[in-house]
């Protein structure tokens, strides 16, 4: 009985995720106005499928709004048709838990038995765990097999390139996207508790952790929060590590993640933050009206994808309108923050075994080194893109985001880009980081001392990845 | 021709209806072996075996003999095993009470109770709710900005927000309150239907002897309803051991804080999820083990007290 019972709850459950999923989006039925790229449309000898895996529908919008062969987008959005007849299949898996991996993983180690228009063609990684398909044998080299040209990759900022270059050189994923992170920061209370909401000014008394831990407190005094809660400043303490962290079978842990541990218990002992917790529903409340907190460490993506939908009092959907006076619409605005710190960045790989290899280079090309396309994509959706001649141009130009109180962002990140460094990135780091978070959570409640902790993301990550043998934590 | 034929015939048919036997029992057979006997003979057989996935390598098999179990027995397994019949016993508690109170009450024909149906069905709705819905529910409800903080504030209760899914007691306190209200109605229903399997003349001579309600609920009710709560204890002990959806969806699959609320259901699929077929085998070998020794011995406890009663049948009789 208890088993019948769950399994409708899976089915269930399922049902209502792929309903969500479904209600996700209009469907842009007409095709892209962008101007078609050199790249030809696929001959007839390759396969009239192309499958796509990818873990949300961010790229998917991003191909059906701007890839220029796009004939015909599905009405449940499941399939993009283009115009040589071609059908793009979607393969959706939510990323959380390492449950895109998993899925992903058993499909490509079934590829090579599949039938041909069953194969993946193309799927995408982000950078937690990119060096784990980067450096298998399931990627195809971006130049040698698929035929890109130095000179088409030449705009794209190199970090996007660095971290997807195999151990012996070779490329395997392109980008569209650069995703340098800022501290974004609620004008109103800059104004009110720091005197100035220009973004230079607010830099200023925010440039180091000294002084940003020393506004935390000013902040606590006027009775607002300086974060929302634990993870907030997590990847910016994680993203300056001096090493990975795992080397051989040992997981090191960085003197700078463990300076967020010590940083963030001392934010909750002292009431800095609302003890949330990464995209729960006190955290998003705390980026809505009527809220007290200063700010949130974003990266590009989170400011259009996310902060600009949490902030409006009347959501898009209820007939409101992205328009300043709306909700907290228009309030906010950007500045680098203590430390360089990035956060995602999603990649795209030709699979091994597609039969669409000139389509899998035409999607690379025109989404991620078409210079026109990725000015359109940053202009239409504010979304950072890879091409540092278009963000350049934008950078320098009169752009601004009514959202971000007129402030041209797009100078801020093209500052900051240049000097993202991904090199201390790994494949274990997606479960590494969600299983230290986990951990630690428990430490700043104060249900467990801070040894307790350590064991707890001992235990935890050797369970995950049964291969590692021990942890080391700094002196 | 006919002659010789009728008498191997009558044997046929009489052999037939044994065949037709057979072929009853086949599909069930075939199914068993194929979806039951396989896989668990294949779990007990790769528990010996370091069998897991590293990236997108499959390490082993390699066989390694004890290894999984001696790592195992020096995991947390036991510390899970102890929170899940924790979890069980703490929501076990008031849902055979209140059930046992709500069996009495709506058995009782002096009481008369009017709405009986009604009572009967909302008692039981909660058990309709699928579980891992019901778990998301709480999870919103009992949130830090929840509506259940909402209204303790509103209320003047509380001043500030109570951390129920942070603190150990908040979140196993609602795992238990969620199954006991999940099952209660189903355990009074089951409870009812005993004492109302109960001979009424054996009430009525109590009454003319002059019992209280209280004794003749402790001396005939309790007595005579005990084989059903055997099966209540039993089945509510099969489930719980496999506690898993409410306890997995409240807290996301950790088990927080600090996995006082991970039940060995959940540490198995966390190796599982880490294709670690190896340990996750053995996992599974242990709780199939532990399993089978409960079962004896509420068998045993059992067949037991029948077999006393049995004896001492033979011996009146004697």
């Amino acid at each position: 009985m208890k088993k019948g019972k769950s399994a409708l709850a899976l089915v269930a459950v399922a049902a209502v995720l792929a309903s969500s999923l479904v209600g996700c989006k209009s469907a842009p039925t007409t095709s892209s106005t962008a101007p078609a790229s050199s790249s030809t449309p696929a001959p007839a000898a390759e396969g009239k499928v192309l499958n796509i895996w990818v873990w949300n529908n961010e790229f998917q919008s991003r191909f059906n709004d701007f890839f220029p062969e796009v004939k015909e987008v599905a009405k449940d959005l499941s399939t993009t048709t283009l115009k040589d007849g071609t059908i793009v299949k979607w393969t959706i898996n939510a990323n959380q838990g390492m449950n895109y991996q998993n899925k992903l993983d058993a499909a490509l180690m079934s590829q090579e038995s599949t039938e041909a228009d069953k194969k993946i063609d193309i799927f995408l990684f982000e950078a937690d765990y990119a060096l784990k398909y980067v450096n298998s044998d399931f990627t195809l080299d971006v130049k040698k097999d698929i035929g890109l040209t130095d000179s088409d990759l030449a705009n794209q900022y190199k970090y996007t390139q660095d971290i997807t270059t195999s151990k012996s050189g070779a490329l395997k994923g392109v980008s569209w996207q650069a995703t340098p992170g800022l501290y974004v920061y609620r004008r109103s209370i800059a104004q009110s508790v720091l005197g100035t909401d220009d973004p230079d000014k607010v830099q200023e008394q925010l440039s180091t952790w000294d002084k940003f831990n020393s506004v935390a407190a000013t902040m606590k005094d006027k009775g607002y929060k300086m974060l929302s809660g634990y993870d907030d400043s997590y990847r910016v303490f994680s993203n300056n590590v001096s090493a990975g962290w795992v080397n051989g079978t040992t997981v090191t842990v960085d003197p700078s993640i463990m300076k967020w541990v010590t940083q963030t218990k001392d934010f909750t002992d002292k009431g800095y933050n609302n003890k949330t917790t990464l995209w729960a529903d006190g955290w998003t409340k705390d980026q809505q009206p009527g809220s007290k907190v200063f700010g949130v460490f974003y990266s590009t993506w989170g400011i259009n994808f996310t902060l600009e939908g949490n902030s409006l009092a009347k959501s898009v959907s209820e007939g409101g309108s992205e328009v300043k006076g709306n909700g907290i619409y228009g309030d906010w605005a950007v500045c680098p923050g203590p430390q360089n710190w990035y956060w995602g960045g999603t990649w795209i790989a030709g699979c091994k075994g597609t039969d669409n290899k000139t389509l899998v280079k035409a999607v690379m090309k025109d989404l991620t080194c078409d210079q026109t396309i990725m000015t359109n994509i940053t202009k239409k959706t504010q979304d950072y893109t890879n091409n540092k001649a278009a963000m350049d141009a934008l950078a320098n130009s009169d752009f601004k985001s009514d959202f971000l109180g007129g402030q041209n962002h797009i100078k801020l990140f093209a500052a900051a880009a240049p000097k993202i460094d991904m090199s201390k990135a790994g494949p274990y780091d997606q479960g590494c980081n969600e299983s230290f978070q986990t951990a630690f959570h428990d430490y700043f409640n104060g249900t467990v001392t801070l040894d307790k902790a350590k064991a707890n993301f001992t235990t935890d990550i050797k369970q995950k990845y049964p291969e590692l043998t021990d942890v080391k934590w700094p002196a | 021709m006919k002659t010789p034929n009728a008498v191997p015939q009558a044997k046929k048919k009489r052999i037939s209806y044994a065949k037709w036997g057979y072929i009853f029992l086949l599909p069930f057979t075939i199914v068993f072996i194929f979806f039951q006997l396989v896989p668990l003979v294949s779990t007990i057989y790769y528990s010996f075996f370091k069998y897991y996935r590293s990236g997108l390598q499959i390490i082993g098999p390699i066989f390694n003999g004890f290894t999984n179990y001696v790592d195992l027995f020096k995991s947390d397994m036991f510390r899970y095993f102890g929170n899940t019949i924790l979890l069980w016993v703490i929501g076990f508690i008031p849902q055979i009470l209140i059930s046992l109170l709500l069996a009495a009450w709506f058995t009782n024909s002096r009481l008369n109770l009017h709405g009986l149906r009604f009572f009967k069905t909302v008692i039981y709705l909660p058990n309709l709710i699928m579980a891992s819905a019901f778990a998301m529910l709480f999870f919103a409800l009992f949130s830090d900005i929840g509506p259940v903080n909402g209204s303790l504030m509103n209320l003047g209760i509380t001043h500030s927000q109570i951390r129920f899914l942070a603190t150990v007691g908040g979140v196993r306190g609602l795992i238990a309150f969620m199954n006991f209200l999940m099952w209660f109605g189903n355990t009074t229903i089951l409870l009812m239907a005993a004492i109302l399997g109960i001979d009424p003349s054996l009430y009525e001579a109590a009454e003319i002897d002059g019992a209280s309600s209280n004794q003749m609920f402790w001396s005939i009710t309790i007595p005579l309803i005990k084989p059903i709560m055997a099966f209540v204890l039993i089945t509510s002990l099969i489930g719980g051991l496999q506690m898993y959806d409410v306890p997995q969806v409240l807290t996301n699959g950790t088990g927080a804080p600090d996995n006082t609320s991970m039940t060995v259901l959940m540490f198995l699929n966390n190796n599982m999820y880490s294709k670690n077929f190896g340990t996750a085998g053995a996992i599974s070998t242990v709780l199939f083990i532990i399993c089978a020794i409960l079962c004896l011995i509420i068998y045993r406890s059992m067949t037991k007290t029948d077999s006393m009663e049995e004896k001492a049948h033979k011996r009146r009789h004697a």
